[in-house]
């Protein structure tokens, strides 16, 4: 299905970061025909193109597990053309589209519609992650089995949780059969008032005056999906865990031996609740900013390896469906294009994680959850997949730079140290920053 | 008195520095004596227009700011939108410029949505005031309350002040709260443990559970409108189990000072927040409060529509 | 900018203008008959307590005595940058068919005399008003003069007339400014 061009590229002189393999040094990396083929000193190749990538790190391709591509049913928002520009504008090459679109992928037919779109418009890799339940409505089971043939690498209700604890008990036990990853939306839909809930529950939302939603609504249902994991022993991801006690939890049945995983978004480790103080719905996404003990603790989980993988779970809204009311405007952030620049500067700079950590949260842990077995490393065989980061170089965060259809980022204006600078899909260099462009040349 | 007004907009007591706030309570003060006149008007605001744009029925705070915006001369325009047909049809951004379209000069919003105030102060020229928003805030009304309170107790620092009722949806005991602590008071919040928010002790005020023990040492006891609807969402059992607990009666006053000031920004359910007894009993000041809403509105009318003139100047002389 | 300074009137003769004026206001009205004094904040207010005290010293009355804040009545209040801090007015008596005395320490484009005079209308119709300044500096831009004045110092347009009273300023004086 995948028309993903297999291209031939050396990249020369980077630092080359692959956490698969331990490997954390200068070296050159060749791909031939969309494949690795060698990584090692003074490499050469006739008839191929060269990218010096001197003072720059090379890793293995970012992969985003937590992208709303919102096409089918929400154009206007965004498409599969421009999610996947931000995408490889963000130095991200796959990435996972949640099924709450319109129609929901919830049927092999839309999940080929995707697909089919996505080999049209998109030079990176697109992968839809199924409905846990029909139209998403936490009633009957989507056809799992058909989901999966057709090629979903997980399947989630995201943007809703599953409410009812029966239904998602046969959904893990039932995708155990496919080795499929249930990734769930972790929310007490009565505490968190029905979609009503604004921001997080305490100081701010008491001075604010806006409805709280207690961190309890999100742990809560940690602690149930978990207790389900051990009963159905069906491997489970949290998505967007955003509290201390969720971290908690996870760590513990880590430590239990129980299939659970987890992701955080940037936003959960880069801001409080006190942003949203000037009652600017760019603040405002589900679940919502936690506060400084929270930060700390996702911060020391991203440390001892509790939380796997980072996701941006990009969420495209239009402008004018943000600049209203806070109580009225829809949740979520975008994500895509400003996820590099915060792990590395938030993440990496600060020294809370190891560069190599960080990679390995990037990619190497969303492929292995997601079993894309070709993906994720640096090796030999494995796809040509590489994200180029220059760790020094200062942005500053633009909205109207982006190539996403919206502009609703809660980092307006923020300064940052290290950026994305060429993003390589099987070979194919789909984006090299305007500062990068010099040093390609062909041999 | 060297400081001047310098804030385009009003839209919470948060906002405002300690000075900022007696600034305003000295100039009210002068625009009381305005309303004892024969001739209760002067000319301040000739030639300005305001509008109240009010997208949530009231019909007492609409008033006040008439009165106050006639009294200073001022051309004004009410404009009432049906919540309902907001959320249907046009925007809050797309009303409000269309009202500033007409070249008004300050917009004075009343709406049920938290921080609605913030967002047209943030895409309109003119000067904004809240009028109340949701359960942020209603400064104007914390403002004289705290006038009001200032005028029978000759200070306000050291006092201890009782906020009673369904503080988590107020947005009177949000701005009577940050006015209350900024000048000094001492400020306990009296309710059923559903209607105390999240983290507000972080604000500086004390929590109690019982009304009685409460008011005990209390020099203003403050009380707050319940709304009945809260009931059906679970955040207390009965009506009248709530006017047992949190009702302020007669007998329960005697047991406070006997020169406490009972107040309630209105209208009030008789028999639940209060007996008709305390209401219209000898502590309470519930009407000098409407009175004095009117000199608190003009003074802010002053002030801001003046700070605009300072930002016109600065621009201005940008351009120079 | 410097400024230079220079004293046109002392302690004493700020004084003694005063009581000229008082002697001047008592001629004028035969008496102290229906007459009360009202002073424009915030000098003229203090200088009205003087007047008024004078006339309680020679006839052993005491007039009603007045304060009136114009800021509200100014023409110029939505073109000025700075907010001025409105003060209150304080007139605790009718003031129908009296003859009132404005004062005010400098007379001078007429601007805030036209203020008071429109003020005082909001509390009543005076059967006269009159106008006693310790300072007409000249330069008027309304058709408006005053009935008692303690000095005329013509000015030049980069001039202009300082009033220190006790009450504010620790001294009595009158300087003129140069800029």
């Amino acid at each position: 299905m995948s028309k993903i061009k297999q291209k031939s590229l050396l990249i020369k002189n980077g630092h080359v970061v692959n956490p698969a393999t331990g490997t954390d040094e200068v070296c050159d990396l060749l791909i031939l025909d969309g494949k690795v083929e060698k990584i090692g000193k003074n490499l050469t190749a006739d008839k191929v193109t060269v990218l010096d990538a001197k003072g720059k790190v090379v890793a293995p391709g970012f992969i985003d597990m937590h992208v709303h591509l919102r096409e089918p049913g929400f154009e206007y928002k965004e498409n599969i053309k421009s999610g996947s520009e931000a995408a490889y504008k963000g130095g991200i090459t796959s990435v996972c589209c949640m099924p709450n679109t319109q129609p929901a992928i919830d049927n092999a037919m839309v999940v080929k519609y995707i697909q089919s779109i996505a080999a049209e418009v998109s030079p990176i890799r697109i992968f839809p992650i199924g409905a846990i339940t029909i139209e998403q409505k936490g009633e009957h089971l989507s056809e799992i089995g058909s989901l999966n043939e057709a090629g979903v690498v997980a399947i989630s209700d995201d943007g809703y949780p599953v409410k009812n604890s029966e239904l998602m008990r046969r959904a893990m036990e039932y995708a155990k059969m496919f080795d499929l990853l249930v990734i769930d939306h972790c929310e007490d839909p009565d505490l968190a008032h029905h979609g009503h809930g604004v921001m997080n529950e305490g100081k701010t939302s008491t001075i604010l005056g806006l409805k709280g939603i207690p961190k309890e609504s999100e742990t809560i249902m940690v602690a149930r999906d978990i207790e389900l994991a051990r009963l159905t022993q069906s491997r489970l991801h949290i998505a967007h865990l955003s509290t201390a006690q969720s971290v908690a939890l996870v760590r513990a049945a880590k430590k239990e031996g129980l299939p659970v995983s987890c992701e955080v978004a940037p936003h959960h480790f880069a801001l409080t609740d006190e942003a949203l103080s000037e009652f600017d719905a760019n603040y405002k996404m589900n679940p919502p900013l936690r506060q400084q003990e929270d930060i700390e603790a996702i911060l020391k989980g991203l440390k001892d390896g509790t939380i796997d993988c980072i996701a941006t779970d990009h969420a495209p809204h239009a402008e004018y469906e943000k600049n209203v009311e806070i109580a009225y405007a829809p949740f979520g952030v975008v994500g895509l294009e400003t996820s590099v620049s915060l792990g590395l500067d938030q993440l990496v700079h600060k020294k809370v994680i190891s560069l190599s950590q960080w990679v390995d949260k990037m990619s190497t842990q969303p492929a292995r959850l997601l079993n894309l077995k070709d993906l994720g490393s640096l090796e030999p065989g494995k796809a040509g997949d590489v994200t180029i980061v220059d760790l020094e170089k200062e942005v500053v965060i633009d909205e109207n730079q982006f190539a996403s259809k919206s502009k609703n980022t809660p980092f307006k204006g923020w300064k940052l140290k290290g950026a994305p600078v060429a993003t390589i899909v099987a070979g194919n260099v789909v984006y090299q920053s305007e500062d990068a462009k010099e040093k390609v040349s062909k041999k | 008195m060297s400081l001047k007004w310098t804030k385009k907009d009003l839209l919470s007591l948060q906002d405002l520095s300690k000075e900022e706030i007696e600034l305003i309570l000295e100039t009210a003060q002068s625009f009381k004596e305005v309303s004892t006149r024969a001739i209760k008007k002067v000319p301040a605001l000739r030639g300005k227009t305001v509008v109240n744009l009010f997208f949530e029925p009231s019909t007492r705070t609409r008033n006040s700011f008439e009165v106050a915006e006639k009294r200073l001369s001022a051309d004004m325009m009410n404009v009432a939108i049906q919540q309902s047909s907001v959320k249907k049809g046009e925007s809050l951004i797309d009303t409000a410029k269309n009202v500033e379209a007409l070249k008004v000069d300050i917009v004075v919003v009343r709406h049920s949505a938290s921080g609605s105030p913030n967002l047209l102060a943030r895409n309109l020229k003119a000067s904004v005031i809240n009028a109340g928003d949701g359960s942020h805030e209603h400064p104007t009304q914390g403002l004289l309350d705290l006038y009001t309170i200032l005028e029978k107790k000759g200070k306000i620092k050291g006092l201890n002040v009782v906020i009673v009722g369904d503080v988590a949806h107020s947005r009177v005991a949000r701005s009577n709260i940050w006015g209350l602590t900024k000048l000094g008071a001492n400020v306990t919040i009296v309710g059923p443990q559903t209607l105390i928010p999240s983290q507000v002790e972080e604000l500086g005020v004390s929590i109690s559970n019982n009304l009685e023990e409460a008011i005990e040492k209390a020099d203003v006891i403050e009380m707050l409108r319940l709304q009945k609807e809260r009931q059906e969402d679970n955040l207390f059992p009965t009506i009248r189990e709530y006017g047992m607990l949190f009702g302020l009666t007669q007998e329960k006053l005697n047991k406070a000072k006997p020169d406490v000031l009972v107040m309630h920004p209105g209208p009030i359910n008789r028999g639940i927040e209060m007996t008709s007894e305390v209401a219209d009993g000898k502590n309470s000041v519930i009407l000098e409060q409407v009175t004095n809403g009117i000199a608190v509105r003009m003074a802010v009318l002053y002030l801001v529509s003046g700070a605009q003139v300072l930002e016109n100047d600065e621009q201005k002389s940008a351009v120079k | 900018m410097s400024e230079q300074l220079s004293e046109i009137l002392d302690e004493a003769g700020v004084g003694r203008a005063l009581i000229r004026m008082t002697h001047e206001v008592l001629e004028h009205n035969k008496g102290t008959e229906n007459l009360v004094v009202v002073g424009i904040k915030t000098r003229g207010e203090f200088l009205a307590k003087r007047l008024a005290a004078t006339i309680e010293k020679l006839e052993g009355v005491k007039v009603p005595l007045g304060s009136l804040d114009i800021t509200l009545h100014r023409d110029d209040l939505s073109k000025r940058a700075d907010v001025p801090n409105v003060q209150t007015t304080e007139i605790p008596f009718a003031i129908d068919d009296k003859t009132v005395v404005l004062i005010d320490d400098v007379l001078f484009s007429g601007r805030s005399t036209r203020a008071a005079l429109n003020e005082l209308n909001d509390f009543g119709r005076p059967s006269e008003i009159l106008l006693a300044v310790l300072v007409d500096r000249g330069h008027r831009e309304l058709p408006i003069r005053a009935d008692f004045v303690g000095k005329n110092i013509p000015t030049r347009k980069n001039e202009s007339i300082r009033v220190h009273v006790k009450e504010v300023d620790e001294e009595d004086s009158v300087l003129l400014v140069k800029k």
